[in-house]
């Protein structure tokens, strides 16, 4: 130990030794953040999971006023052929009764108001994401037949969201409106989502 | 630990071994002489069933592992078919497993209630009281992932449910949450990936809760047990060695124990479980009731009774936190609430508190009561019910402790028995 430096209370001048300290430290910290990176990265979704991240969808048969599931990214896809009758009820709703004021459509930008023509690129086509945007359950579509909750569109049992015909949410505890993927028109009934 | 060691060796070998690995003096002093109160009573014999439990979870898993797939496509049949009914005694050593998870539940509920109603947080047993909540929470994250490998359809939508808590953190910093639950599930939704880890998990945490434990003991040993009256042990007047006195008062109590739980696995295996989770998982219909394992029913009830999502994962998250904060937001200097006049109406009602919070998150979202013509939702009883909750540890614990009067505590342990006795 070279003893003469370290003692007393004046500031020494740095030494090798503290120089050597410093420096092994922090090549210690960063190699320690570089190796625990690959063991944080291997939880993200691998490239297999990736491949099948978008699918095509035919939209042929679906009847209007009737909704089909898909399944995309292990998610449900609600599909939902609109009436003339469910566009103008969506399209009536003014904004400022909204719980989520933006349209939440991966197609447009992250402030887009939730309009309803903001809602679809086709207005007879509803296509969201069936994940209640609470805690991830499913919500049950609502029809005049069947009627789910108040505002004609779905409700999720879980704990009791609702939601309009044009997929957003009217009644708490969901924050958000159902998400609108990425998709696109490939022909007059074809998309391809994701 | 307490004092200093008492153990001598006798015999030519252990006077050896001692020098060199004194394994058999350790034993001697924390179980065979370890000294304890005299008067533990009945509700002390649960931090042993708590040890046996935790051993027949881990032996009982072990062996399920060997004959469990984790894969999406073979977890339910590798579980309802495979060891239910085809492995030589598999239905025995699940139904062991799947009801031990609430025994263990039960058992430590009446552990954390024992430990509120003495006062055993207090100082100088914090730390006791610390690591007890983290193995409680370890616990309720290794139920959780042990719940959803046999992939039924509580399994999947209870794990979709519980990851989905995450994505609140979206109303903070957008995106962070929703790409926290990819990193969680491994994928867009919860999946294999997901299935495959947490079954990884499930084997993992157990082993560190028996770390955990092991600090819980050494810690326990460090100031010596408390006791219903919750006052310090004067003398050895006031101690029995903890061999033979409570291991065979802990022994005859884990018997009792064991004679229910084993009612319940012959009897009625299927009472704690839920019918819907013997239906495959399928990620496209949600079942219309969620309900979670009746020992999280509490925590559920409060989740729900806020109508806001952030807001009601904090109150969640809060909930448990809080726990933390207990010894140090108790401001009585009486321990046990026995001379605690005014601690004891608030404890029961606390505890009837939990169970009232369960039952209203066993009910649907929109249940209500009726009462002749009035309609009283469950929600309402939620709220208050959490309202209750945190107003036990944040405004009752520290006040009342500030202006009630306790009951004056006696000397010694020895000397109410003694005076009763007319010996003093």
């Amino acid at each position: 130990m070279d003893q003469g430096v370290k003692t007393g209370t004046t500031a020494a001048e740095p030494t090798r030794r503290d120089f050597l300290y410093i420096a092994t430290g922090a090549a210690a910290t960063v190699g320690a953040v570089f190796a625990a990176w690959p063991f944080i990265d291997q939880m993200n979704p691998s490239s297999a999971v990736l491949a099948m991240a978008s699918i095509e969808v035919s939209l042929a048969g679906i009847q209007p006023g009737q909704q089909v599931v898909f399944k995309w990214r292990g998610h449900p896809l609600f599909v939902r052929r609109r009436t003339p009758k469910e566009i103008a009820q969506a399209r009536a709703v003014p904004l400022s009764e909204l719980i989520d004021p933006l349209a939440d459509n991966a197609n447009l930008s992250d402030s887009a108001p939730a309009t309803d023509a903001n809602r679809a690129i086709k207005p007879e086509w509803l296509v969201v994401v069936g994940v209640c945007t609470h805690l991830g359950c499913t919500p049950t579509v609502s029809t005049p037949q069947n009627p789910q909750g108040d505002y004609g569109g779905w409700l999720c049992h879980c704990h009791g969201s609702q939601y309009d015909v044009a997929g957003r949410v009217r009644k708490g505890p969901a924050p958000k409106n159902l998400a609108v993927p990425v998709y696109s028109f490939t022909g007059p009934m074809k998309i391809k989502v994701g | 630990m307490a004092g200093q060691s008492t153990y001598v060796p006798k015999t030519g070998f252990t006077r050896w071994l001692d020098a060199r690995l004194p394994i058999l003096r350790f034993i001697d002093d924390t179980i065979t002489s370890y000294p304890t109160p005299k008067n533990l009573n009945f509700w002390y014999t649960f931090g042993g069933i708590l040890a046996f439990m935790l051993g027949v979870q881990i032996v009982t898993g072990i062996v399920l592992a060997m004959h469990y797939v984790p894969s999406s496509d073979f977890a339910f049949q590798s579980v309802e078919q495979r060891i239910m009914r085809e492995v030589n005694y598999g239905w025995l050593i699940r139904y062991i497993h799947s009801n031990g998870a609430s025994m263990f539940f039960l058992a430590v509920y009446i552990h954390i209630f024992r430990g509120l109603y003495y006062g055993s947080y207090k100082a100088p047993r914090e730390v006791i009281w610390l690591l007890g909540v983290l193995i409680y929470i370890l616990m309720m994250a290794t139920a959780f992932f042990g719940y959803v490998l046999p992939w039924g359809q509580m399994s999947f939508w209870g794990a979709t449910v519980i990851t989905s808590l995450f994505s609140a953190l979206d109303q903070i910093i957008p995106h962070l949450g929703s790409a926290i639950t990819t990193w969680l599930w491994g994928d867009f939704a919860v999946g294999d990936a997901t299935l495959n880890r947490f079954f990884s998990l499930h084997y993992l945490v157990p082993f560190i809760i028996a770390g955990v434990v092991v600090l819980h003991i050494w810690a326990l040993h460090v100031p010596g047990n408390n006791n219903p009256l919750g006052i310090d042990l004067k003398g050895p007047q006031d101690k029995v060695p903890f061999h033979p006195y409570y291991t065979v008062k802990d022994a005859f109590y884990l018997s009792l124990f064991v004679l229910v739980y084993a009612g319940i696995v012959f009897y009625a295996p299927n009472f704690f479980g839920n019918p819907d989770n013997y239906i495959q998982a399928n990620p496209l219909v949600t079942p219309t009731d969620i309900v979670p394992e009746w020992y999280l029913l509490p925590f559920y009830a409060m989740l729900r009774s806020v109508p806001q999502k952030l807001i009601g994962v904090l109150v969640l998250v809060g909930s448990l936190v809080t726990l933390v904060f207990v010894p140090w937001l108790d401001t009585s200097k009486t321990r046990s609430c026995r001379f605690r006049p005014v601690m004891k109406q608030l404890f029961w009602i606390f505890a009837a508190d939990c169970v009232l919070l369960g039952y209203v998150g066993s009910q649907t979202a929109d249940a209500a009561w009726h009462l002749g013509d009035m309609e009283l939702p469950l929600v309402w009883l939620a709220q208050l019910g959490t309202l209750y909750y945190f107003a036990f540890f944040w405004l009752l614990m520290p006040f009342v402790g500030w202006f009630e009067r306790p009951r004056p505590v006696p000397e010694s342990i020895a000397q109410p028995v003694l005076a009763k006795e007319g010996a003093l």
